[in-house]
Order: structure tokens, then sequence, then C-alpha cells
């Protein structure tokens, strides 16, 4: 039984492992591998391995796997490959028995028949973050990696040369007097456009305290989807996590974010947080010409008429002006609390923030705004 | 002749060492790889990790002229594969029309496209030269439109050009590729070469690769100074320094007379490591810590 296996098939077993641990490896890159290793000899373990990382990947995410299906597939001592931890990602089965109690009653679909059908994945999904268990917590925290933020663009007055488009006059005249006048290809330009700037002002009052964990990792989803993204939490005082928030690593973020604000869960100041805002940022730039995202439950302390006032100055500034609100996507609500009263006639999009699905859809809005 | 190919990783690695660029075993093996299998060497890495470094290294360890092609955002194949010098066409022309002669109309077009009024752009030049190393620079910064034509290139080794005919490589170029990912590359053209990673180098080997690079700046004040950039890396900075900064930053210190890295020193060259403001306080800030430890 105990036949010996070819290097040839000990080989190609570990390009399928590594094709079934999701890294791209197609069959020329397989010949490659093989040819790689027979280059640098089977007995330099550090060679092969090096040979097979040049010639089977092809980004810093298949690198990790490599490594991780390498160690078992080579060096498993049980003499089958262990499993995995599950990878960050894109889960499609989900092992969290959800109970049926709490959470329900917010004004969500509950209707058994589409409750059966749904996968759990979709139904966490649905579901009020501030209402989840700490696994549940822990389970949709891996579903952000879903969301891909596109920045917003805007059209720039230059012009950049296009293969089609509008007749690039002086360009092509050019290139004639560089042929000693006589004519040649015509050069073409379009308006050129760049990625829009976003910014974030995340309100971490007490009210709000259940929806900062999923704000703070929504942010960090915007702040790596490309574009330039600024964020500031608010409630007492005014902070600017944009740092913290460029860890790749949304954990590490979270923590960062966290020792960098000094007023969780405190008294919420909107309008005089936001006069510091405007004057030491907005006004100055930060927040012309951008998309400004406020998520606010609007339970203002302070004066709303400083509120309203300062969201005017901001709407005359932002491009465009974003309030979401994450009490908005509930049954029977009402935009009563003073703050949301005062702030609303300024906002351009007044839109849900409580479940994954609701900031689904705040990434397309800020996409296209 | 010195352009023959090494033997080994550790022969590749032996000699781009003594050209003065010092490599850990995996990019050995990786360059040793590229240079037997004839395919394309794709680098990625943040930036100042050496990697166009290398190509110039590989460049000189074996003897070979360089070509090198900076891509940029709308760069297309006439400027990176041939264009006919016009202006020479139609002066020649002209001459033909001076010389009065009794020429074929035929035979006089025939000659305008004559090898001699062909610019060699950079991939048509490593092709003409060959053997020769070419280096493809940022890669991410190209379109898309660039990268199917790159492909087109690398996979054949040639060159058609419509009124000459196919200028092909005798022996096929050895060709680097560098992106500082800035876009993902399209998988068709990664699928062609071999990929590395390039890190930030360890302690020592960033030690070694100071002292080889700027000789003058003394052994203590080297590891010192490797030694603060090296937990910067781990400090969050919008950019955090590569190899290039470090040897930058030594080099400043070296000129400012200073032997041993203090406070006072470190703070007035910080212009070398850090091109941020933000980041330049923060590091201000954490500088008085590191130099403590």
């Amino acid at each position: 039984m105990s036949a010996v296996r070819q290097p040839d098939e000990v080989l190609l077993g570990f390009a399928r492992a590594l094709r079934a641990a999701g890294v791209p490896v197609t069959q020329d890159r397989a010949q490659g591998y093989l040819a790689a290793v027979a280059l640098v000899g089977l007995g330099d373990a550090r060679a092969t391995y090096d040979a097979g990382r040049a010639t089977l990947c092809g980004s810093p995410d298949d690198l990790a796997r490599y490594d991780q299906v390498h160690e078992a597939y080579f060096n498993a001592r049980d003499g089958l490959p262990r499993t995995r931890p599950a990878e960050e990602g894109v889960p499609t089965l989900s092992g969290l028995p959800l109970s049926e109690g709490d959470g329900d009653g917010d004004g969500e679909t509950d209707d058994p028949v589409v409750r059966a059908m749904a996968s759990e994945v979709e139904v966490l999904r649905h579901r009020d973050v501030a209402s989840l268990s700490a696994a549940e917590k822990s389970r949709l925290s891996t579903l952000f990696g879903t969301l891909h933020p596109r920045p917003p663009r805007r059209r720039t007055s230059r012009h950049q040369r296009w293969h089609r488009g509008t007749v690039d006059a002086s360009r092509t005249l050019r290139a004639s007097l560089r042929r000693m006048g006589e004519p040649a290809d015509i050069e073409w330009r379009r308006r050129g456009n760049k990625p829009r700037r976003v910014v974030l002002l995340i309100d971490v009052s007490g009210s709000m305290s259940g929806y900062a964990d999923a704000l703070l990792r929504l942010a960090h989803r915007f702040t790596h989807g490309g574009g330039v993204v600024e964020t500031f939490t608010v409630g007492t005082r005014l902070t600017q996590i944009t740092r913290a928030l460029h860890f790749r690593d949304p954990e590490r973020a979270l923590v960062m974010a966290g020792e960098t604000v000094p007023d969780w869960s405190g008294g919420t100041r909107l309008g005089e947080t936001l006069k510091i805002f405007m004057d030491r940022w907005g006004q100055r730039g930060m927040a012309r010409g951008a998309v400004v995202v406020v998520f606010s439950d609007g339970w203002e302390r302070g004066d709303p008429t400083l509120l309203a006032e300062q969201m005017a100055r901001l709407q005359r500034i932002a491009h465009r002006v974003v309030w979401v609100n994450p009490h908005r996507g509930k049954s029977g609500y009402e935009p009563v609390q003073q703050g949301v009263v005062a702030a609303l006639p300024f906002v351009d999009d007044f839109v849900a923030g409580h479940s994954l699905a609701t900031y689904a859809e705040l990434v397309e809005v800020v996409a296209s705004a | 002749m010195e352009n023959r190919l090494p033997a080994s990783a550790d022969d590749v690695a032996a000699r781009l060492g003594e050209t003065g660029y010092l490599c850990d075993g995996s990019l050995a093996t990786v360059t040793f790889l590229a240079l037997r299998m004839e395919r394309p060497l794709l680098l990625e890495g943040e930036p100042g990790t050496g990697k166009t470094a290398l190509a110039e290294a590989i460049a000189e360890t074996l003897g070979l002229p360089l070509v090198r092609l900076q891509c940029y955002e709308g760069i297309d194949a006439t400027q990176a594969l041939y264009d006919w010098d016009f202006p020479r066409q139609i002066l020649h022309l002209r001459a033909l029309e001076a010389a009065g002669g009794n020429t074929d109309v035929e035979e006089a077009e025939k000659s305008l496209y004559d090898e001699r009024f062909l610019l060699a752009r950079p991939v048509l030049a490593a092709l003409q030269q060959s053997p020769a190393v070419l280096l493809v620079d940022e890669v991410d910064r190209a379109d898309d439109e660039f990268e199917a034509f790159l492909l087109e290139v690398l996979s054949t080794y040639q060159v058609s050009i419509p009124e000459l005919g196919t200028v092909a490589a005798a022996t096929p170029p050895i060709v680097v590729l560098t992106s500082n990912r800035t876009r993902e590359l399209h998988d068709a053209l990664k699928r062609r070469c071999l990929y590395h990673w390039i890190e930030h180098p360890g302690l020592e080997r960033e030690v070694q690769i100071v002292r080889s690079r700027a000789p003058e700046v003394s052994e203590e004040l080297a590891r010192q100074v490797v030694g603060v950039v090296q937990q910067l890396r781990d400090e969050g900075l919008q950019k955090p320094p590569g190899v290039a900064e470090t040897l930058d930053w030594a080099r400043a210190l070296h000129h400012l007379g200073t032997t041993t890295l203090d406070l006072e020193s470190a703070a007035r060259t910080l212009g070398a490591l850090v091109k941020y403001r933000e980041d330049a306080q923060r590091v201000k800030q954490a500088l008085d810590q590191l130099l403590r430890a």
C-alpha cells in the first residue's frame, strides 16, 4: 500500500491543494512550478518553497495562503493536512444558531417562510447591529469584508489624452510642427476625473454606543477603498482618527482608534463639535467639494440652532451631505429629535444605518454622490 | 565573458553582493529562476525596498546594458516600442526630389521605411540589443491597454512592424517589472511572470546594506539609524521609511559630523527620513523613546 509517490505527483498535488485554498493556480503556473523545482533541485526545501512562491502566487494575499497550505501540506505531522483557521473574507455558511427571541420587531421581514429560505448570513445582514450578541457581532465583523466602498469621482479641469473624445488641437498642432508642418495623426483628449474626498463624522456619544464598533469598521472599509477618506469622531469633542484607520488590519485599526478617542459614550454636543470641525478643518478645504457623511441619531444636548447654523455652513461648502441615522430604518420612526429636525433641511441624503444591508446601500449612495 | 549565467541561487546572491546589492535567499532563488527559465520577474513591495535597484544590479553583474521603460499614466505603444522619425523621412524625400532622379515611386516609398528611420523606444531597443536587461518600472502606473500590449511582447519577445517586418530578439532579454501596487495588475500578465514580494530587510541585513552603500558611515551610527528606522516602520506612519530613506538619513547624519545618534541631530535631519508633516510630528514625539531604547 505504501507506494512511494512520484515527485511530480506530490508537487502537482500541492498545486491542487493551493487551488482549493483559493489561490488561482492555472495549468501553466503549475507547469512553471515543476520546471522551477527541477532547476533548484528537490533536495533543497527552502529553494523549493521559494520556487513555489514565485511561480504559483500573484499577490500578497496569495503569499499568505501559500504559506499556510505549504505548512499544512509538507509539514503535516499527522500525515494529513490540518484544517486551516477560517480566513477573513466572505463566509457563505454560518454555524451560528440565531436565537428566535430577541432582535425581532425591528420592522424586518419576520415571515417564517422567507426566514426559512434566507441563509443565516442574509438574516445577519439585516439585523440591527445594536441588538446582536457578542458571537453574532464577531460573525458580522468578518462580513464587513464584503463591503467594497468606491470613492465618488469628480471631473477635473485638466484634460488627459485619450484615444477618443474631443480633438486635442494644441497637441495635434505640436506633433505636426515636429514633422515640419506635415499633418499626421489627430490627437484626442477628454476631461480627467479624480476621486472626490470623503469625510466621515461619526457620533460616538452614549446613545450611539451600540453602533460605534460597526461604524468604525465601516469607516475602516471606506479608508481602504481608495481615494482620500478623512474620519472624525464627534461627541463632546472632535477627534481625528484617520491615521488609526490606516492600519490594514481592522482589529488593530479599531484598537488604535479606541485609544485615540477620549470621549466614548459621553454626551452629544453636535453643534459645537461640528463648528470646531468647520473652523479647523472643513472651511480650510477638507470639506470643500467633499462628500460629508454624518453618522448620528440626532440626540442633541446643546443648542439646536447652532447645529442648524453649522449644517447650513457645511452644506454650502460640501458637494453632498449625507446623514446616516441608525433609527431611520426602523418602523415607526419619525424624525422628531431636536438635532435631526434642525439638521434635516440641510441634508442631501437622509439614509438608514443600523444593519450591514443598510451600510451596503450607504456605500452605493456615497459612490454615486 | 562576464555575462555567463549563474549556476545556482547562491551564485546569484554572491554575484549581486559584489555589485553592492545584498539580497536574501528567496530573492536570490527567484532571480536565479527568472534567469534560467527566461521568464519575466515581477517585483512588488513598498516603495524604497530596492525593486529598481535589483534590475540595475542584475545588469551590472551580467555586464549587460540596462534598458529602462518608465511607465506613466497614458503611456502608449509609440513611447514604448518604436516610432518613425518623421522629419528625417521628409528630409529624405526632399533629398530624393533635389537629386531629381527619375526614381520609381514605389522604390522611393520603400526607402522611407528603412531601419535607419526607425526610432527604437525601450522595448524595441532591448530586443535589438539582446542580450539586455529590460526594466519596466512601475507598471501599475500604466493603463490596462498598455498591459495587454506588454503581454504580447513578453510572451513572444518579438515586435512586428507592419512596414518593416518582425524584430525578434536573438536571445530573450532579461525582463524585470516593478509595481508599487497602486492597482492590481491583470492576471494574464502576472501569469507570465515569476512573482516576488520584497519585504523591508531585517535589522542585520539593513545594517549591511547601509555599510555597503554608504561606507563612510560608521558601524555604530549605521546600527543606531537602522534600529530607529526599523521601529518607525511599525509606528503606522503615512509613509513608512524605506531603505532609500535609511541611506539618505545615514548620509545626512554623516555630513553633519554625527558619530552617535542623539535627539538634536536626529531632529535636525528628520527631513531625510519622513516626508509628511504629520509623520514628522509623530516621529519627533517618538524619537525620545526610541533613542533611549
